[in-house]
C-alpha cells in the first residue's frame, strides 16, 4: 500500500466523522447533502495526496475541500441552492480549520443528537449513529447488523433525507427537551451495544465490533456531557459488562453464565474504567436506571468469586430499578438476585407474580429464571420441565446449548 | 419550513358532540389557534367535512367526478394545520399541543415548497 493509500484509509477511519459534523454544522444541518460533499472531499483526495503528496493535516485538508466542494455543487445544483439559499452569496471558500476544531465537540454532540433524534425509526438511529459519528464504513454496518451493504446505504439514504426533507434540527435541544432527548440518545448506544452482547440474529453470540464501538460512543457522550449522570452511568455500565466479554464464550463458542466464568479473565483496565464512571456518576444527586445498573454491574465484578456476590444488596438495587422500568426483564433478573439472597421460594414466589402475564407465557428468559430457580429448590421434575420449554423458547443456538448443559448439571433428563 | 398538519380522530373515541367535555375542548382549540396566531406560525386551519367528498380524475382524458372516497380506516382525517416554523422540533412542539394527540393523531407532512414567481 503506498503512503497516500494508508493516509487515506486512516482519514476515513478517524476523521471523516469530524469532517461530517462541521459541514453538516455550516449546511444548517443538511445531513444529506453534507455527506454528499464530505464523499467528494474523498474522492479528491484519493486523486491530490497520491499526485501531490499527503497534506500536513488531513482532517484540515478535507474539511476544506468539502467545504468548497459544497459551495461548487450550490453553485451548480439549483435544487440545492434552493433548499439553502442563504448559504450561496455569503459564504466564502475560506474556512478556517482552527476555529472548526475549537468547536468539533459541540458538532459531534449535535450529530448525536441528530442521528438519535426521535422521529427517525430505531434501526435507523442506529445505523445513523454507527456512520455519522464512529466512522463505520457501510459494508463494515451491514456485516454488525447481518444486512446488504446495499440495504443497508439505503437505509442510511433513506434516514439522511429524513433528517434534511424533515429538517430535524442539528442542535443539542434545549433544556426543557434534554432530559428526554439525552434519555434516547443513551438508549441508542445501550442498544448497540445489547446488539453486539445477545446477538438476537445469526448464530453468534456475541459480536465485539459492536460492544467495542457502543463502548466508545458511551466514552465520548460522557466526555461531552459531563453533567449528565446517566452519561457516566452508560458508560460505567457497558465498561463493566464489557469486561467480562473475554470470558463469555468459551473455545467451542459457547456462552458461560456469570456464575461459571473464569474471573481472571475478565479486563482489569476495563473494570477500572467502569468503577471510575460509576464514581463519578454517583456524585450526582438522584440516580437513573443507567446509574443502578452499573452499580449492579461493579458489585458482580468487585466479587472475587461467584459465592462471594454480594446478593442482598444487589436485591435491594434490582428493587431501585424495578421502580424506574417496570419491565418484565427487570422483574426476572430481581427474582434471580433475590433466589440467590433469601433463597429460591422467595425468588420463584416473585416469578408466580409474572406467570398471570399472558405476554410473557412464551417469554424465554422467564423460562429460563423458571428453570434455574426450580433446580436450586431441589425439585428436579418441576426443574427439567421448566428446562425443556426454555430450550423450546430459545432463539439463539449459544443459549440453547449452555441452558441444556445447565439442565444436565441439574441431573435432568437429556431429551426433549 | 412549512409543515403540514394533518389531525386524526378515530371514530367513538373523545369528547362527543353535545357534551360539556366536548365544549371544553373547543375551547383548548380557540386559545391554541390564538396562541398559533400570535406566535405567526399559522398560515392556514381549518376543520374538514368527513362525509362531503369527491374525487376528480382523468384516468384516460376522460373526467370522472365520484363520490368519496370515504375513509373506512381506523382514522380520520378531519382537519388541517399549515404552519411555518424553524425545524421539526418546533412542528412537533406545537402538535403535542393539540387535543387530538389525546384521541387520535397529528400526522407533519414537511413541504417541498413550491416556486411560484
Amino acid at each position: 500500500m503506498t503512503d497516500a493509500a494508508g493516509a487515506l484509509e486512516r482519514a476515513y477511519r478517524d476523521e471523516r466523522a469530524a469532517v461530517l459534523a462541521v459541514i453538516t454544522r455550516r449546511l444548517d444541518g443538511d445531513l444529506a447533502f453534507a455527506e454528499d460533499a464530505v464523499q467528494d472531499a474523498f474522492v479528491a483526495a484519493a486523486v491530490e495526496w497520491d499526485r501531490r503528496g499527503v497534506p500536513d493535516r488531513p482532517g484540515a485538508w478535507l474539511t476544506v475541500t468539502a467545504w468548497r466542494k459544497a459551495l461548487d455543487r450550490l453553485r451548480h445544483d439549483r435544487v440545492a441552492a434552493a433548499r439553502a439559499p442563504d448559504l450561496v452569496t455569503p459564504m466564502s471558500y475560506d474556512l478556517d480549520w482552527e476555529f472548526e476544531r475549537s468547536s468539533l465537540d459541540d458538532d459531534e454532540l449535535r450529530m448525536l443528537f441528530t442521528c438519535c433524534h426521535p422521529a427517525l425509526a430505531p434501526e435507523a438511529r442506529m445505523a445513523l449513529t454507527l456512520r455519522s459519528v464512529s466512522g463505520l464504513t457501510v459494508p463494515e454496518i451491514a456485516r454488525a447488523f447481518l444486512s446488504s451493504p446495499e440495504a443497508m446505504e439505503r437505509r442510511l439514504t433513506r434516514a439522511r433525507r429524513k433528517v434534511t426533507n424533515a429538517r430535524i434540527p442539528f442542535r443539542v435541544p434545549p433544556d426543557e427537551r434534554l432530559a428526554e432527548r439525552l434519555a434516547g440518545v443513551l438508549r441508542v448506544v445501550y442498544l448497540l451495544y445489547t446488539e453486539g452482547h445477545v446477538a438476537t440474529h445469526g448464530d453468534a453470540p456475541v459480536r465485539g465490533d459492536l460492544c467495542v464501538e457502543a463502548v466508545r460512543l458511551a466514552r465520548l457522550l460522557a466526555r461531552l456531557m459531563p453533567d449528565a449522570a446517566e452519561a457516566h452511568g452508560l458508560l460505567a455500565l457497558l465498561a463493566l459488562t464489557d469486561a467480562r466479554r473475554p470470558a463469555r464464550v468459551d473455545a467451542g463458542g459457547a456462552l458461560v453464565s456469570l456464575e461459571s466464568q473464569d474471573r481472571s479473565r475478565w479486563d482489569a483496565a476495563r473494570v477500572d474504567e467502569g468503577v471510575a464512571a460509576l464514581e463519578r456518576a454517583l456524585r450526582f444527586d438522584g440516580r437513573g436506571p443507567y446509574v443502578i445498573q452499573a452499580a449492579i454491574a461493579a458489585l458482580h465484578s468487585q466479587a472475587p468469586r461467584w459465592e462471594q456476590t454480594d446478593w442482598p444488596q444487589i436485591s435491594a438495587l434490582y428493587a431501585e430499578l424495578a421502580r424506574h422500568d417496570p419491565s418484565p426483564v427487570v422483574a426476572i433478573n430481581r427474582a434471580i438476585a433475590v433466589g440467590f439472597a433469601e433463597g429460591p421460594a422467595a425468588g420463584l414466589a416473585l416469578l408466580d407474580a409474572l406467570a398471570g402475564d399472558a405476554r410473557l407465557d412464551r417469554y424465554q428468559p422467564l423460562a429460563a429464571a423458571r428453570a434455574e430457580l426450580l433446580a436450586r429448590s431441589g425439585d428436579a421434575d418441576a426443574a427439567a420441565a421448566a428446562y425443556a420449554r426454555a430450550i423450546a423458547l430459545s432463539q439463539n443456538p449459544a443459549e440453547r446449548a449452555a441452558l441444556v448443559r445447565r439442565r444436565g448439571e441439574h441431573g435432568g433428563s437429556a431429551n426433549g | 419550513m412549512q409543515y403540514l398538519l394533518m389531525l386524526h380522530f378515530r371514530p367513538g373515541e373523545g369528547p362527543q358532540e353535545g357534551t360539556p367535555e366536548f365544549d371544553a375542548e373547543m375551547q383548548r382549540w380557540h386559545a391554541l389557534n390564538d396562541e398559533m396566531r400570535e406566535a405567526g406560525v399559522m398560515l392556514g386551519v381549518s376543520g374538514l367535512h368527513v362525509d362531503a367528498t369527491t374525487t376528480v380524475c382523468a384516468p384516460d382524458g376522460a373526467l370522472t367526478v365520484t363520490d368519496g372516497p370515504y375513509a373506512e380506516t381506523k382514522e380520520i382525517l378531519f382537519s388541517f394545520y399549515l404552519i411555518d416554523v424553524e425545524d421539526l422540533d418546533a412542528a412537533t412542539a406545537w402538535a403535542a399541543k393539540m387535543p387530538a394527540t389525546e384521541y387520535g393523531s397529528v400526522e407533519i407532512r414537511p413541504t417541498t415548497g413550491l416556486d411560484l414567481s
